[in-house]
């Protein structure tokens, strides 16, 4: 490989939206015509016990081989539970970037559930090769219709927090 | 359903599988859920194709088996560990071979995410005479399922496709075109010499099941499916297979690395001339130390890895220490938030009144395993699929009086209708002298593994109301004198009252503590199934 791919990791607990979070960076990597992998754990670990999912982003034209981040080599960390933060820090690369839901104002989401939509949202404001429109479709495609509008909502809000960290 | 030719789709390793078996036109795919194995077959049925749960992994391979005995294609799924479940038809059918097609897709946890073992069923497979493939990412599952189709239909053997939680749970790309398989012709034209497998007629069948691995190893050798990756002429080669071989390109893009598809029976010359003039040879795998043993039995002289490398996943700092020749333990993982019953499950109520009585618990498999774990800390023996009824049937032989009479069986619906209910007939056949307790936790779910139906839950794979096996009716019809459900919530003082009164006496008791899955209940019944843009077969 001649360029380093983009590692992303997110970390949380089991029903707040790791997976769905990850499924939707996925997309929009995939969409984009790049190459991707997801890597997770199901099963036990998801009954309310830690849960990550790994993205790795090739640069154009090269593959990505591991599905797993070597460790130390994270780019971008987002965690959705900022008790456990501290557990993932260590993987950071040293000028890699920490999205922690902390910035966050639960009271402007629709939901609670959305705070992984929003931190998708400040990912996206560093991830500035893949277009607004890409994330939409992606995030459209991965839940269902009835939380289009406020997933939305959440992303637009989780953008207007310019590279909070 | 969008048609588009060629194909460019994101999927997990267990969609690609279910994907490329719905290209290959298959008849039928049955299996258990078992982690990390159980999207595929939902993922198949969302293309259509026939596809159903089994109550366990033996019946889905016989009722596979019976599929690819008349002429069909069959895809059976499970985890490893219900390999040793389907070990029995599987074994014997080596020897009889299948006059359509049998994929076994069985998917390995190293590292045991969700699991009680880390056995690697590459050296079950051997053991069984069975040929065994290994995908490594999301393309190759798509690419070497249709292969497996390919190799059992061609030899009239079973193939075994390998896969681990890595290929099973990773979302890559998979790409290509769409090429079905022409249907299969369904008839039964088997001899009765090849199909039923008495001595006279499996003496025979065992010389031709050795000359098939004879040939299968021949094709490996010619034109198997391998790939090479770094310098050809670099002084450390890397012989790998599965997830390991993405591990081993990042971690040593210097290395001349042969990853390896068919790795049972190996492509042993293909091997020896990548491997020759070598300065060092390695073998990159995880589990049991089955490719450098293989090497090392025929020769080539493999480095034998550190008994460390055997324990857990691999990734690709692992492997860069491997091939640094650092065997030191990795610092072990930061301590991560452990799993725990959901808030409000009803299985949490239950283990508190186990521990009101006092109760000597032998558990089984599912979510309420975690009643093991602290602060409940109240199931004390959990082994395998349906153990809890005979283990709990053997303590109450073997105890003291005042001990035994404390043991409990307790046991979820569908692991009860899995292998437990063999146990339950045991009960009733052989009973301890101090009698002994059944508790069958009824959430009407496999609720660890999924949320998958089972014959308890009164509907099928789609969620569509099917017959229901009612499980009290069933220690009834065993003979079983006290047999009484209880919601377990609403009824808690009633069913603490039982299992005390159950304890002091010398009867059977069958008691069902009934009340749905947090997950499920006030939800509606239906799966995300991932179709988007999958060319899909037009008559399905």
């Amino acid at each position: 490989m001649n360029q380093s791919p983009l590692n992303i990791k997110i970390a949380g607990l089991g029903g707040m939206g790791v997976l769905s979070a990850a499924e939707v960076l996925a997309r929009t990597a995939f969409n984009s015509g790049r190459d991707v992998k997801k890597a997770e754990v199901h099963g036990m670990s998801q009954r309310g016990g830690s849960v990550a999912s790994e993205v790795r982003i090739a640069p154009e034209g090269s593959p990505i081989q591991s599905p797993m981040i070597p460790f130390g080599e994270v780019d971008f960390l987002v965690t959705l539970a900022p008790e456990w933060e501290d557990l993932h820090k260590p993987e950071l690369k040293s000028d890699g970037v920490h999205i922690s839901t902390s910035a966050i104002d639960p009271t402007r989401l629709p939901s609670l559930k959305a705070i992984n939509v929003a931190a998708m949202g400040i990912l996206s404001t560093y991830l500035t090769e893949f277009p607004e429109s890409l994330w939409l479709e992606a995030l459209d495609a991965s839940f269902a219709p009835k939380l289009h509008e406020g997933n939305r909502q959440a992303f637009a809000y989780g953008r207007s927090l310019v590279k909070a960290v | 359903m969008a048609m588009q030719n060629p194909f460019r789709v994101f999927l997990s390793g267990n969609e690609a599988v279910a994907l490329a078996a719905a290209h290959h036109n298959i008849t039928r795919g049955t299996g258990y859920p078992g982690t990390p194995s159980s999207e595929i077959l939902p993922a198949l049925r969302s293309h259509g194709v026939a596809a159903e749960w089994a109550p366990n992994e033996k019946v889905a391979a016989e009722v596979a088996l019976g599929v690819a005995f008349a002429g069909g294609r069959a895809l059976v799924t499970m985890k490893h560990v219900g390999f040793n479940v389907a070990a029995d038809p599987l074994f014997t059918a080596a020897y009889s071979g299948v006059s359509g097609a049998l994929v076994v897709a069985c998917a390995d946890d190293p590292g045991l995410a969700s699991s009680q073992n880390e056995q690697d069923t590459r050296s079950l497979a051997k053991a069984a005479g069975i040929p065994v493939i290994e995908p490594s990412d999301v393309q190759e599952a798509y690419d070497y399922t249709r292969i497996a189709f390919r190799i059992s239909e061609k030899w009239g053997i079973p193939v075994i496709l390998r896969l681990t939680t890595r290929v099973c749970h990773t979302g890559g790309i998979v790409s290509g075109t769409y090429q079905p398989e022409p249907p299969p012709v369904l008839a039964f034209t088997r001899p009765i010499e090849q199909s039923v497998m008495v001595p006279a007629h499996a003496r025979p069948a065992h010389k031709v099941l050795r000359g098939k691995l004879a040939a299968i190893a021949r094709w490996n050798n010619e034109e198997g499916p391998f790939k090479v990756y770094g310098p050809s002429d670099a002084p450390l080669a890397i012989v790998t297979a599965g997830v390991s071989s993405l591990h081993a390109q990042e971690a040593a893009p210097d290395a001349a690395i042969l990853s390896l598809g068919l790795t049972y029976p190996l492509p042993m010359d293909r091997i020896r001339s990548f491997t020759q003039n070598r300065k060092r040879i390695l073998a990159v795998e995880e589990n049991d130390p089955y490719l450098s043993e293989s090497l090392r039995a025929a020769g080539i002289p493999a480095e034998t890895n550190p008994e460390s490398f055997r324990h857990g996943e691999l990734n690709v700092s692992r492997v860069r220490r491997l091939v640094a020749g650092q065997p030191e333990p990795d610092a072990p993982p930061a301590r991560a938030k452990p799993p725990a019953l959901c808030k409000g499950c009803p299985h949490t109520q239950v283990f508190g009144l186990l521990r009101d009585v006092d109760a000597i618990v032998a558990g089984d498999i599912g979510c309420y395993t975690l009643g093991a774990l602290p602060p409940l800390r109240a199931l004390h023996t959990q082994l395998c699929m349906g153990a809890s009824i005979g283990m709990g049937l053997g303590l109450r032989h073997t105890l003291p009086e005042n001990e035994a009479r404390k043991v409990v069986s307790v046991i979820g619906d569908s692991t009860f209708l899995h292998t437990g209910v063999n146990g339950l007939i045991e009960m009733a056949y052989n009973p301890p002298p101090t009698g002994h307790t059944i508790l069958v936790l009824d959430n009407g779910t496999t609720a660890m593994t999924g949320q998958q139906e089972n014959p308890g839950s009164g509907r099928n794979i789609d969620h569509a109301p099917a017959r229901r096996i009612l499980i009290e009716d069933l220690a009834r019809a065993c003979g079983i004198e006290d047999v009484r459900v209880f919601h377990p919530t609403r009824e808690a003082d009633a069913l603490r009252t039982a299992l005390a009164e159950s304890c002091a006496d010398d009867k059977l008791h069958f008691f069902v503590a009934r009340q749905p899955c947090v997950l499920t209940s006030g939800r509606g019944r239906t799966q995300k199934t991932e179709t988007a843009n999958c060319p899909t077969p037009p008559s399905a």
